[in-house]
């Protein structure tokens, strides 16, 4: 049996995704720039995806950047607006448990003069509010949050922080990694007062080298990629049509059904913890209820190293994540991890299991006995 | 600009009788360097040389490359080839080879003939003497040196006239093949590699074993491994790599041995079942990368205690070396990118606090006592188990 656990690294690229691709790739390869119909199939498509992505996000068409994925997105907003917006101040906001895509960009302003706050969390991951509006000061220009934690799946209070960054500095801008948020959650970023948020097709079932940064209309932005001026000189560079065509149809397929497929993935979450229940060696971290993301579970187990676990579920077909796949080829310990203050044991035997509307209650029972079974074995070896 | 090679190799011109096996195994190793270059490749032996002859257009950095790869060569000479058109052409390409293979002038130099063709109407003093003559007039500012060149102008007078000045260094050694085979035993460190380095260099061809231990050591680190057997066979020529999966014989140990005693034993079942693919495979001889003193299991009194159980000699090329010395030699080799990727290794896994640095080999033995049950049987299903991968060359 294969059991694919690891759907918070990345996704299955959905069928119908595949689809349009393959159309795109073998068919309309025209260059969406070129003044010929062949060129004209091809902006089709991405004006396709653009509005399919703008009704779930219930956005203006004019208000989407495509990227080259998550990573490119959270550059573009954070390095793009501070340099778009220094004349109003050198102060940026952001928490401890960014992913690095956010917290490298941010020390990268460091070193180029801005001064950043880094926000703790309380120990379930969860930043506070109160710290937040105390951080803001009038020269703070831009505040970058994340929608979900992508290594413990807390969520944490975006709607109630855009209301706190608004009234305390009308002038500074908000900017929300939501990547492991989109699809999982009904998000429309206009009406939070959200002026800037990431996405990432790979993530919902699209293919890998797509993502969109949404920027709200009026948001003074600077371009980090410099060329043919496409995407109105914010972007510049041919578009990735097959990708963008295939994101705005895993885009739609997210949010078909999307009470159901949610309600599912919660399903999984509350029957794989229910599991865990009485195990002495299963230490789940963060929240565990509505309150949390529906798709992520941060589990330490003792005296296993995560590394160890994670090729042993593999040997059974079972695919996990020890950490975060993204901060893979170098093992340190996780940021997320230590600001959230798990034990220091833990550090090193934490792995993360991310379901996708595509899992079934099978294949977590399945996990589960694998589970049951592995660490009470491997926990007799262990170092001395 | 050139279509030659001549390959220079002084060890082995003095191996007596056995001489035209080295220069055959040579020859072969040079084949197989040049299999993947781009180009077709005459290669002939003569008069205590290998000449390698481009046909048609070729790759020459890349060719140089895997040349620089092949052990037993010493000098690499790039050799220009014009056709024997009478004394003033062949002045005139004399001279047009070292205008454009020397921007600086001001220089000595030599002229040296040969003559493999001995009908040519002139005797190699007489070209010699004629050749420097011209070259002076085209070049008034270089000089004859007859003692200490700067330039040494080769003039090879065979079918085609050979005009060569440079010597690029070969790795030196002797040609894989011609010392028989050892088995390394290979982790994914950066010690190993180099030892296998070392011991092909003096002509033997290598075999290696890797100890894979499910799911403590993950896919990525065998892949490690057999990327760094990759590496080394640039030199040593293809690998027979045997994966061996240690867990279960690791875990059986970790639970009847102490854990002070758990690496020395767990070495003492990896050179057994090393030596027994080393006598399947006719190897000669087991190859480690242990220098003295390096960790816990290489003191001498470990080594002792690694080399009670075997009964084939243990080569250690790296027995006297610093780790830094080997580091740099992990370097100019290439492997050092590749060892020092963070995959855990079987050896770090159950690594004891404090593990015995002067093991008895009469307590060592005792413990291996508690293994007696199953420890045959497990190590016979290791060796039936192992899996073989051909590695064959990466030189990218």
């Amino acid at each position: 049996m294969e059991v694919y656990f690891d759907n918070a690294a990345t996704t299955r690229c959905s069928d119908g995704a595949r689809e349009i691709m393959m159309e795109v790739l073998s068919e309309h390869y025209g260059n969406p720039s070129s003044l010929h119909l062949k060129g004209m199939e091809g902006e089709n498509y991405i004006k396709e995806a653009r509005a399919r992505i703008c009704r779930t996000l219930k956005i203006n068409e004019s208000e989407l950047i495509f990227t080259s994925g998550g990573t490119e997105s959270n550059n573009l907003a954070i390095i793009g607006a501070a340099m778009a917006n220094e004349r109003g101040g050198k102060h940026l906001i952001t928490t401890k448990v960014e992913h690095p895509a956010v917290a490298a960009p941010m020390k990268y302003l460091e070193e180029q003069g801005f001064s950043v706050t880094w926000l703790d969390v309380d120990s379930e991951g969860v930043f506070s509010l109160k710290q937040l509006e105390e951080a803001i000061t009038p020269e703070t220009i831009l505040v970058s949050l994340m929608y979900v934690n992508n290594e413990i799946g807390a969520e944490e209070p975006i709607e109630e922080a855009a209301k706190i960054v608004k009234e305390r500095n009308s002038g500074a801008l908000l900017h929300v990694d939501a990547i492991q948020a989109y699809g999982k959650y009904i998000i429309h970023p206009k009406r939070i007062g959200i002026d800037m948020m990431s996405a990432s097709s790979h993530k919902i079932h699209g293919p890998k080298g797509a993502g969109f940064l949404y920027v709200r209309e009026k948001t003074k932005l600077k371009p980090v990629i410099y060329g043919g001026g496409q995407q109105k000189g914010m972007r510049s560079g041919t578009e990735n049509v097959p990708g963008i065509a295939g994101m705005g149809q895993a885009a739609a397929e997210a949010y078909e059904n999307f009470s159901e497929k949610q309600e599912h993935m919660y399903r999984l979450k509350d029957a794989f913890l229910k599991g865990l229940e009485g195990e002495p060696w299963a230490h789940v971290n963060g929240k565990t209820g509505r309150d949390s993301a529906p798709h992520i579970v941060s589990l330490s187990v003792d005296d296993v190293r995560s590394e160890v676990l994670l090729h042993a579920l593999e040997e059974r077909g079972i695919y996990v994540s020890a950490g975060s796949a993204c901060a893979s080829n170098k093992p340190a310990p996780s940021s997320t991890l230590q600001a959230i203050h798990v034990k220091k044991q833990y550090l090193e035997s934490t792995i993360r299991i991310s379901f996708c509307p595509e899992n079934t209650l099978e294949e977590v029972d399945y996990c589960l006995c694998a589970l049951k079974e592995l660490v009470p074995r491997f926990q007799k070896y262990t170092r001395h | 600009m050139f279509q030659a090679f001549l390959i220079k190799y002084g060890e082995i011109g003095i191996k007596g009788k056995n001489r035209h096996l080295f220069e055959d195994a040579l020859i072969h190793q040079i084949k197989y360097a040049l299999k993947p270059v781009e180009g077709e490749f005459l290669i002939t032996k003569e008069q205590g040389r290998v000449y390698i002859e481009a046909v048609g257009p070729y790759d020459y950095e890349e060719a140089l490359e895997h040349l620089q790869c092949v052990f037993g060569i010493v000098g690499i000479c790039p050799v220009v080839l014009v056709e024997d058109e009478g004394l003033d052409k062949l002045a005139a390409d004399v001279i047009s080879y070292l205008d454009s293979r020397y921007s600086n002038k001001n220089q000595t130099f030599k002229v040296h003939t040969r003559r493999a063709r001995k009908s040519y109407p002139l005797s190699s003093m007489e070209v010699n003497a004629i050749l420097g003559e011209r070259i002076l007039e085209a070049f008034p500012e270089m000089k004859v040196d007859v003692h200490n060149p700067d330039i040494m102008v080769n003039v090879e007078i065979r079918g085609k006239i050979n005009i060569y000045s440079d010597i690029i260094p070969g790795p030196g050694g002797m040609p894989v093949g011609t010392n028989g085979k050892g088995m390394l035993l290979l982790s994914g460190g950066i010690d190993s590699p180099v030892a296998g380095y070392m011991i092909a260099k003096r002509g033997v061809k290598i075999d290696a074993v890797y100890f894979h231990a499910p799911p403590y050591t993950s896919e990525r680190a065998k892949q490690k491994v057999v990327d760094l057997a990759k590496i080394v066979a640039r030199f040593s020529g293809p690998i027979y790599l045997k994966v061996v999966n240690f867990t279960d014989i690791q875990m059986y140990i970790y639970e009847k041995c102490p854990h002070e005693e758990l690496t020395i034993i767990m070495r003492r079942y990896m050179m057994r079942i090393a030596e027994h693919f080393a006598e399947e495979t006719n190897s000669l001889g087991l190859i480690t990368g242990e220098s003295i003193g390096q960790v816990a299991s290489q003191t001498m009194q470990s080594l002792a205690a690694t080399d009670e159980v075997c009964r084939f000699p243990v080569y250690r090329p790296l027995i006297g070396f610093d780790k830094q010395e080997i580091i740099a030699l992990s370097e100019k080799i290439g492997t050092y990118e590749t060892s020092i990727l963070p995959y855990e290794d079987c050896c770090t896994i159950f690594v004891a606090k404090h593990p015995v640095t002067k093991p008895s080999l009469k307590v060592i033995r005792r413990s291996e006592q508690r293994l007696r049950e199953n420890i045959e049987e497990m190590v016979k299903t290791a060796v039936e188990t192992a899996e073989t991968i051909v590695v064959e060359a990466d030189m990218s």
